[in-house]
């Protein structure tokens, strides 16, 4: 622009004027917007580079530190301030998107941080460092950061607009929310893309063979399976499941607590500090990472002055993470089998999320889905560089724009109950359509409309979406008034539906928002519904816990007789192994008691064995000290 | 000005586009003004070297510069001055158009 803020034009060769704002407006990124890290990328002719901090990190963790100063710190930074003021920082925010304080009730527990109900109804608060914040002002904290990352790596050019991916089974509240989220932090949202969407597009699934693929995503604490149907160019979600707390977080507490043993073995029987269950947390994750890559290794915790050595093998990982693997190949099959889908027919499977690194995971998937998942795309980038196609694909104009269709028919309620569909399923969005009505009195001055959603024939048996009423039509003969019911679905899956009356012009229009928009009996039917497969769900947990637990002990138990195995007589070896042996086999069944009981019966098995061993442990560390150390050691309890 | 057209051309942007069509090396026609609508309120301007003269063009000849108007740019440029600007890091040809009510944050789109 000039100086006076007109444009300046250039002269350019016939048909190679460029695009508006291509120069002005910067660019177009993609965003990965995740629960436990963030990554954005820029793709250029096809080609896309995930874009980095100075030291070369495409992950942002997306993790937010309110700062007594006032000052805001979004990242790796704000990840370590939850050691020393955890109650200044915010995790996991995106599973607070969108949602009223009934939904979070059921997180209860899960969460780290205080929530309360927002006075004026919908999303919930949170009271945070003496602040009191939404979940969509934490979310454009993230992406403000997110937009500053992208700009310093585009060495100062202007990022504005965004493709910005959701999960597959995000409400229409939270995709609003995230939309809204982006607003704030000052980037115009292109378009929501769902992320096995993105992750398929990444692949160029999009010109791959029609047919239906997999997307299988373990993050840092949610699993997604997604079941993809691609006709045409276009995907169509045709399944999805998941565990909203089922992630690497748990396979890193699972190798902590292996750690926390081990270290009392090494360092004394102590009650654990909450340091040495931070620090314990994070050497986990560093070992389970390692391990990815290496076969073993070792680690050095140390707290209070007081260091222990772990070692861990990828054997012993994989020992402590099967339960957590197995639970999701399960998700896998249930999905697959409650969409009626033959394994068989699914021509692909794209691996996405951080944990999907380990090779326990690509294993188990490649045996389940029968064939090798495609990985050869970071799968913690491979949601951003999707994005980043679409991105440019809607601002620079390309054959392969991707295409959503709406999952389900969008109709209103007509006379005695039946739905009349306005848009069918599987239409390509954005798409508007409109039907005519009419009165069916005389003199009807009033219209309600009633918006559903699905594919039955009656009310009744479809989702309830919205109601409202067209009032002011003119007095008429039951008939004349001709009531133009318009429905329009926008590129991200929100639907806004308007009544018109033709001869008045006389209009009435909603936003459709389906999570508050249910009545109360189908409220009371999803509540009972959820509950109960929220029994199972605990089941399955418990269960999952207990063989957790169990296995770590086996682990410590049989690490232990490696070392100390000299201390044990031929009977105490002998009781010690059957009790292995029991545990083992109650480990490869369902029944929690079983499990429990075995685990119990090994306690007293090896209960002498640990007496010796502590015995023998003191003796060494001490004969191993000096004398001032000694001292140090006794006198200091620093 | 030795005539009025339904655009003006200043001296600065006379000469300048008269050293462009010089330097471009192929005979031209002219330049041609078109608009198209793809900014974020509405249209955008585009100049591009014209190779030769369509049958709908407006034709406007000034200062020795001959200046093609696409039709579906004529509305929109009538009455309008171009000029070159020179600024410390940028120039370019603006238009300055009285009939501009409104433009949009970005500056390239243009309401009439
Ligand atoms: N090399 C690796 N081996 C095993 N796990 C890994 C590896 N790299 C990252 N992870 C795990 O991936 C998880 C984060 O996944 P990510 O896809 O970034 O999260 P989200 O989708 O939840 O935001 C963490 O639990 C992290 O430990
Ligand atoms: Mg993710």
């Amino acid at each position: 622009m000039s100086d006076d803020g007109l444009v300046m034009l250039q002269l350019h060769e016939p048909g190679e004027t460029p695009a508006p704002h291509d120069s002005e407006r910067g660019a177009a990124v993609g965003i990965d917007l995740g629960t436990t890290n963030s990554v954005v990328a820029l793709s250029f002719e096809g080609s896309v580079e995930v874009l980095r901090s100075a030291d070369g990190r495409g992950l942002i963790p997306s993790v937010v530190h309110y700062r007594d100063d006032g000052g805001v710190e979004v990242g790796a930074k704000a990840r370590e301030a939850i050691l020393e003021t955890p109650d200044h920082v915010v995790s996991s925010i995106k599973r607070l998107m969108g949602r009223g304080i009934e939904d979070v009730k059921a997180l209860a527990g899960t969460l780290p941080y205080a929530v309360e109900p927002n006075p004026d109804g919908g999303m919930v608060r949170l009271r945070v460092a003496g602040r009191v914040l939404t979940p969509v002002e934490i979310s454009a904290d993230i992406l403000r950061a997110i937009k500053a990352r992208a700009e310093e790596a585009l060495l100062g050019k202007m990022v504005s607009r965004a493709v910005v991916t959701v999960p597959a089974y995000f409400d229409d509240a939270a995709r609003t929310a995230t939309k809204d989220a982006a607003r704030l932090a000052g980037l115009e949202v292109l378009r929501l893309v769902n992320e096995p969407t993105a992750a398929a597009l990444a692949y160029g699934l999009d010109n791959a063979v029609e047919g239906l693929y997999a997307v299988y995503d373990l993050g840092g604490g949610t699993f997604d399976i997604s079941v993809l149907k691609m006709e045409k160019g276009v995907f169509q979600v045709k399944a999805t499941g998941g565990d909203a707390v089922l992630g690497g977080d748990d396979i890193d507490h699972a190798i902590a607590e292996h750690f926390l043993a081990d270290r009392k073995a090494a360092v004394g029987e102590h009650p654990i500090s909450a340091g040495e269950v931070k620090q314990a947390l994070m050497t986990a994750r560093v070992a389970k990472e390692c391990l990815t890559g290496r076969t073993e290794g070792e680690w050095m915790i140390e707290v209070d002055g007081r260091p222990s050595r772990h070692s861990l093998t990828r054997e012993q990982l994989e020992f402590l993470a099967a339960p957590f693997v197995e639970r999701t190949i399960a998700i896998c099959r249930e999905v697959v089998e409650d969409a009626g889908i033959d394994v068989a027919d699914i021509r692909g499977v794209v691996l996405v999320g951080g944990s999907t690194r380990m090779p326990l995971v690509r294993a188990r998937v490649a045996d389940f889905f029968g064939r090798p998942p495609l990985a050869d795309i970071n799968p913690d980038e491979v949601v951003a560089v999707g994005a980043a196609l679409q991105a440019e694909a809607l601002t620079a104009g390309s054959d392969t724009l991707l295409l959503d269709v709406t999952p389900l028919s969008l109709g209103i309620e007509t006379m005695g109950g039946i739905v009349e569909k306005v848009i069918p399923r599987n239409t390509p969005i954005p798409v508007a359509m409109a039907q005519e009505f009419t009165t069916y009195q005389d003199g009807q001055s009033a219209m309600s409309i009633h918006v559903v959603q699905g594919e039955r024939e009656m009310v009744d048996q479809n989702r309830s979406l919205a109601r409202f009423v067209l009032r002011g039509i003119p007095p008429m003969t039951a008939g004349a008034a001709r009531i133009r019911v318009s429905f329009q679905v926008d590129a991200d899956g929100l639907l806004t539906v308007a009544a018109t009356e033709m001869t008045t012009g006389i209009e009435q229009q909603v936003a459709v928002k389906p999570s508050y928009g249910l009545n109360d009996d189908e409220m009371a039917d999803m509540l009972r519904d959820s509950l109960v497969h929220a029994r199972d769900d605990m089941q399955q947990r418990l269960l999952t816990e207990s063989v957790v637990e169990a296995r770590r002990s086996l682990l410590a138990v049989q690490s232990a007789l490696g070392v100390d195995g000299d201390l044990l007589s031929a009977d105490e070896r002998q009781a010690i192994d059957a009790a292995i042996e029991q545990v083992k086999a109650a480990c490869a069944g369902s029944d929690r008691d079983a499990v429990t009981a075995s685990v119990e019966s090994l306690e007293t098995a090896t209960k002498s064995f640990a007496e010796k061993r502590m015995d023998r442990g003191i003796r060494q560390a001490l004969a191993g000290m000096s004398v001032d150390r000694l001292d140090g050691a006794l006198g200091g309890g620093e | 000005m030795d005539m009025k057209g339904p655009i003006t051309l200043t001296d600065a942007a006379a000469d300048r586009v008269k050293a462009m069509l010089a330097k471009r090396g192929k005979p031209s026609a002219g330049i041609r003004i078109g608009v198209r609508s793809k900014g974020c309120s509405g249209m955008q301007y585009t100049l591009e070297y014209a190779d030769e003269k369509s049958q709908f063009d407006e034709v406007v000849e000034q200062k020795g510069v001959t200046v093609l108007i696409d039709p579906k740019a004529a509305m929109f440029v009538f009455g309008t001055e171009m000029d070159w600007v020179e600024e410390q890091m940028k120039s370019g040809f603006v238009f300055r158009n009285p009939n501009e009510k409104g433009r949009c944050g970005c500056g390239e789109s243009f309401h009439i």
